[in-house]
C-alpha cells in the first residue's frame, strides 16, 4: 500500500527544510503536472480565486515567466512587481513593503532578492505563502526541484547517480539547492571549479569538493555547469573569461570523461563558448530546454503544495 | 552635616587591594572612608544610610572601556545621558566612549561637549577616546595634544582600523609625547571585504559573505609589530578568535607592552546565535566558532585578555529590521555584561576577583585613570552585585534607547543591584 505524503510546508524557503518525502512528493507532483502543458486547454482551477504576487527585487526573465505560466495555468490571478516598475528601490524597506502588500490579502508572495534571507524576512512580516524564487546567494528551491524532476525523468532514479556541477560555486544559489537537494535524495554531488570560486565549508552541504574538473565529471551521470559572470574577472577571482573556458569550461574532452548517456544541464542563461561549449549545449547530450519546461511544472506543482494541495 | 552611606556585611572584592573578605564599607561626602572586614555589629556614628549587603558583592565601580554613546549625531539611537543611565543601571560608574561619532571626536569641540553632557547627566564618569586621524579617515593625524588637553583619555579610530601602516607608525610614535595609548580596532580591510559574518560552512550555508577570521589577526599582528618596534604601548579592542589570543599572549611573553579587551558576546555566543538571519548577532568582528570562544574564555582565565568591555553599539530598529546584508553591526551591552561575565564565575572559568580585575581595576589601569579599588580616600564609586539574582532579560525593561541585543528573552543569573557613583546612588534595585 502507498503512504500518501503529507505536505505541510507554508512556505518554500529553500531546499533545506524539506525532507527528502517532501522532495519526493513535489517531483510525482510536478510529473503529473506537467501533462496539463501537453493539452490545447493548458489550465486547470485549482488556484481560481487566489492572488499570486510575484516580487522581483532583481532582473529576471525566465523565472519570474515560468512562476506566472505556472500560476497562471492554476487559475490564480497573477500580478508582478519589479524593482524597476516600484518604489522598492526609493528607500522603502522590505518590511515597508511586505506590509503594504500584504494588505492587499495576498495568498502567495514569490520573492526573488540580491540578499540572503531575505523571503524569511518577508514571511515573518506577512501572512501570505512565501516562494524563494532566488535569495542572494542562498537558495534557489524552484530551480533545484525542477533540476531534480528533469534528471529522474531522464534517469529514472536520483539516488546512486553521479552529479558534477562545474563553475562558481561561491555566488550560485542554484548550485547550493541542487548540492542540499540530490544529496538528501541520495545522489553523490561532486563539485569543481577555480579555487577562488569554491566557497569554504560547501562540503558540509554535501558536496566532495574535486581539485580538478577532469576529477568531478569522471563516470558522472549528469554534467551541470554554472554561469560565469564577467564581473569575477574583476573581484578578482579569475583571471580573464578566456582562461576559465580553457581550463573551466565542459567541452567534447570533458563529457568524454563522463559515462558515455551522461545529461548536460545548464540553469541558464548561458555564456556559450564559456563555461559550456556550444556544441554540447545543441548537443544530444542536453536537457537544457526539458529543464525549461520542466520548470513551469514543478512550479505549478509548488504553487499547489503550499496552498494546502499537499494533504493526502 | 556629613553625607554617609554604610553597605553593611556584604562581600568586599577589591583586588587591589588584596581583599575577598565579608566585610562593610563606610561612604562619606563622596569619598570612601573605611573599609571594616569582618562581622559589623556596631552602628556608624550620626547620621548614616545603611544598606544591608548581605549576600552581596561589594565591589570598585565597574569600568566598561568601549562604548558607543552615538552623541553627538545619532542620539536616536543614544545619547550620553541615555547611555550613561543604562551604564549605571548595568553596574558601571564609567565608560570610554569611542569617537566614531557624527562628527567624529578628533577635535576639542567634540571631546568638551561630551564631557559637558556627562557632567550635567550625572549617570557615569565619561572617558573619550578621540580619533587618531581627522575625521578617523586614515589619512591625517589628529591633534594629539589638543585632545588631550580637551579631557581625552586614548585615542582609536574605532569603527575602522588605520588602514595605513606608515600613518598607525606615526600615530605610536607622536603618541610617545603626550603618553597616550592607542586603541587597535584590528581588521584587514581588503579581507574582510563585504563580509557580513564570520567566514566558514555556516556563511556557506546561509549564503551570506563572509569575514575570515585572518583579517582580524593579521591586523592584530601589524598592530603588535608596530608598537613592538616604537616600542610603545598598545591596546587591542574586541578581540574575537584564537590565533588573536595566541598573539597577544606570545607578545606579552616577548615582554611587549600590550593590553586587550575581548566583549560578553565573544564569551558567550557562537556564530551559531545567527540561526535564521538574525540580525542581533550581526556585529564586526563578528560571532566566531565554538573553539574561538572556549579560546577567548582560556584568555580571560589565564590573563592574556585583561578586559571585559561591551562594545555598547545602540542602533534603532530601522538598522536592525532589514536583510541581514544591510543591518547595521553591533549590540547593546552594558545592562547584559555584569550577568554574563558572571556566568563564567558559576562555570569556574574565572573567579570573581578576577571579574572584578577584568571589569574595574585593569580597565582603569590600562586608560590611566583613578578608581577601580576601594582605597580610603578613593571617590565612592561603587557597585553592589547580587550574583544570585535570576531575571528575564526583557525589551521593556532595557535602559538604552536601543533594544538591539541577541540576549533578550534570555533567562540570566546575577546582576548590578546598587551602583554609586561619587557617593551618589545612580541606581537603585533594591
Ligand atoms: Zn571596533
Amino acid at each position: 500500500m502507498e503512504v500518501v505524503h503529507k505536505f505541510c510546508h507554508k512556505h518554500i524557503l529553500g531546499l533545506e527544510q524539506l525532507s527528502p518525502d517532501d522532495i519526493d512528493f513535489l517531483l510525482r507532483s510536478a510529473a503529473s503536472f506537467k501533462e496539463i502543458s501537453t493539452r490545447q486547454i493548458k489550465k486547470v482551477p485549482a488556484l481560481r480565486g487566489r492572488t499570486v504576487i510575484n516580487l522581483f527585487f532583481e532582473p529576471s526573465t525566465r523565472t519570474r515567466l515560468s512562476f506566472e505560466v505556472a500560476a497562471k495555468r492554476m487559475s490564480a490571478d497573477t500580478f508582478n512587481i519589479s524593482a524597476s516598475t516600484s518604489s522598492l528601490k526609493k528607500g522603502e524597506t522590505l518590511i515597508d513593503t511586505a506590509l503594504n502588500l500584504a494588505a492587499m490579502k495576498p495568498d502567495i508572495i514569490i520573492i526573488r532578492h540580491s540578499h540572503s534571507g531575505s523571503p524569511g524576512l518577508l514571511a515573518k512580516h506577512t501572512k501570505a505563502s512565501i516562494i524563494n524564487a532566488g535569495d542572494g546567494t542562498h537558495e534557489h528551491p524552484s530551480q533545484g526541484l525542477l533540476d531534480m524532476m528533469t534528471v529522474l525523468e531522464k534517469k529514472g532514479r536520483i539516488g546512486g547517480l553521479k552529479i558534477a556541477i562545474i563553475g562558481d560555486i561561491a555566488h550560485s544559489r542554484v548550485a547550493h539547492s541542487n548540492i542540499i537537494g540530490f544529496t538528501k535524495m541520495g545522489a553523490n554531488v561532486s563539485v569543481s571549479g577555480p579555487a577562488t570560486l569554491l566557497p569554504m565549508g560547501i562540503e558540509h552541504l554535501g558536496a566532495t569538493v574535486c581539485s580538478s574538473v577532469d576529477e568531478a565529471v569522471e563516470g558522472a551521470d549528469v554534467i551541470m555547469a554554472l554561469r560565469i559572470q564577467s564581473e569575477r574577472q574583476k573581484d578578482p577571482l579569475i583571471p580573464s573569461l578566456r582562461e576559465y573556458a580553457t581550463f573551466f569550461g565542459i567541452n567534447k574532452r570533458a563529457l568524454t570523461l563522463a559515462k558515455p548517456d551522461a545529461l548536460i544541464m545548464h540553469p541558464g542563461p548561458m555564456n556559450r563558448g564559456v563555461e559550456l561549449d556550444p556544441d554540447l549545449a545543441d548537443g544530444p547530450h542536453s536537457v537544457i530546454l526539458d529543464q525549461v519546461t520542466n520548470g513551469v511544472a514543478m512550479r505549478m506543482a509548488l504553487l499547489y503544495a503550499i496552498m494546502g494541495g499537499g494533504e493526502g | 552635616m556629613p553625607q554617609s552611606l554604610l553597605l553593611k556585611n556584604g562581600r568586599i572584592i577589591d583586588p587591589a587591594n588584596n581583599i575577598d573578605s565579608p566585610g562593610s564599607l563606610l561612604l562619606e561626602n563622596g569619598k570612601i572612608k573605611s573599609v571594616y572586614l569582618g562581622d559589623y555589629a556596631n552602628s556608624p556614628q550620626g547620621e548614616c544610610q545603611v544598606i544591608d549587603a548581605s549576600g552581596k558583592w561589594i565591589v570598585p565601580g565597574l569600568v566598561d572601556m568601549h562604548v558607543h554613546l552615538r552623541e553627538p549625531g545619532e542620539e536616536y539611537k543614544e545619547t550620553v545621558e541615555s547611555g550613561t543611565r543604562a551604564a549605571a543601571s548595568g553596574g558601571f560608574t564609567a565608560v570610554a566612549c569611542m569617537p566614531n561619532t557624527s562628527p567624529v571626536n578628533d577635535n576639542e569641540a567634540v571631546t568638551t561637549l561630551i564631557l559637558a553632557k556627562a557632567k550635567k547627566a550625572g549617570f557615569a564618569k565619561v572617558y573619550p577616546v578621540a580619533a587618531i586621524s581627522q575625521h578617523s579617515d586614515g589619512s591625517r593625524l589628529a591633534e594629539f595634544g589638543e585632545l588631550q588637553k580637551a579631557g581625552a583619555v586614548a585615542l582609536s579610530d574605532d569603527g575602522r582600523p588605520v588602514e595605513n601602516s606608515q600613518l598607525m607608525r606615526r600615530a605610536l610614535e607622536y603618541s610617545t609625547n603626550f603618553d597616550f595609548l592607542l586603541i587597535s580596532h584590528a581588521e584587514e580591510m581588503t579581507l574582510c571585504g563585504d563580509g557580513v559574518m564570520n567566514e566558514g560552512p555556516l556563511s556557506t550555508r546561509l549564503g551570506l559573505r563572509g569575514i575570515p577570521r585572518i583579517a582580524e589577526e593579521i591586523m592584530i599582528y601589524r598592530d603588535l609589530a608596530l608598537a613592538e618596534y616604537v616600542n610603545r604601548p598598545i591596546h587591542i579592542a574586541h578581540i574575537s578568535t584564537r590565533e588573536s589570543v595566541d598573539l597577544i599572549r606570545r607578545a606579552k611573553l616577548k615582554g611587549c607592552q600590550v593590553t586587550a579587551e575581548t566583549t560578553p558576546h565573544y564569551f558567550t555566543l557562537t556564530e551559531e546565535a545567527i540561526g535564521d538571519y538574525n540580525t542581533a548577532a550581526k556585529m564586526n568582528p563578528p560571532l566566531r566558532t565554538l573553539d574561538d570562544r572556549q579560546a577567548i574564555q582560556e584568555g580571560l582565565e589565564d590573563g592574556t585578555i585583561d578586559a571585559i568591555a561591551t562594545d555598547h553599539a545602540p542602533h534603532s530598529r530601522a538598522e536592525k529590521e532589514v536583510e541581514f546584508d544591510l543591518a547595521a553591526n553591533g549590540i547593546i551591552g552594558l545592562e547584559t555584561s555584569v550577568p554574563l561575565a558572571l556566568a563564567l564565575v558559576r562555570d569556574k572559568i574565572i573567579s570573581p576577583t578576577r571579574l572584578v580585575e577584568l571589569m574595574s581595576v585593569n580597565p582603569c589601569r590600562i586608560l590611566g585613570v583613578k578608581g577601580g579599588s576601594l582605597d580610603q580616600g578613593a571617590s565612592a564609586d561603587v557597585t553592589l552585585i547580587d550574583p544570585d539574582l535570576t531575571f528575564t532579560y526583557e525589551e521593556k525593561d532595557v535602559v538604552s534607547k536601543s533594544k538591539n541585543s541577541p540576549f533578550l528573552t534570555w533567562s540570566l543569573q546575577g546582576k548590578a543591584v546598587l551602583t554609586i557613583l561619587n557617593g551618589k546612588i545612580t541606581f537603585d534595585a533594591l
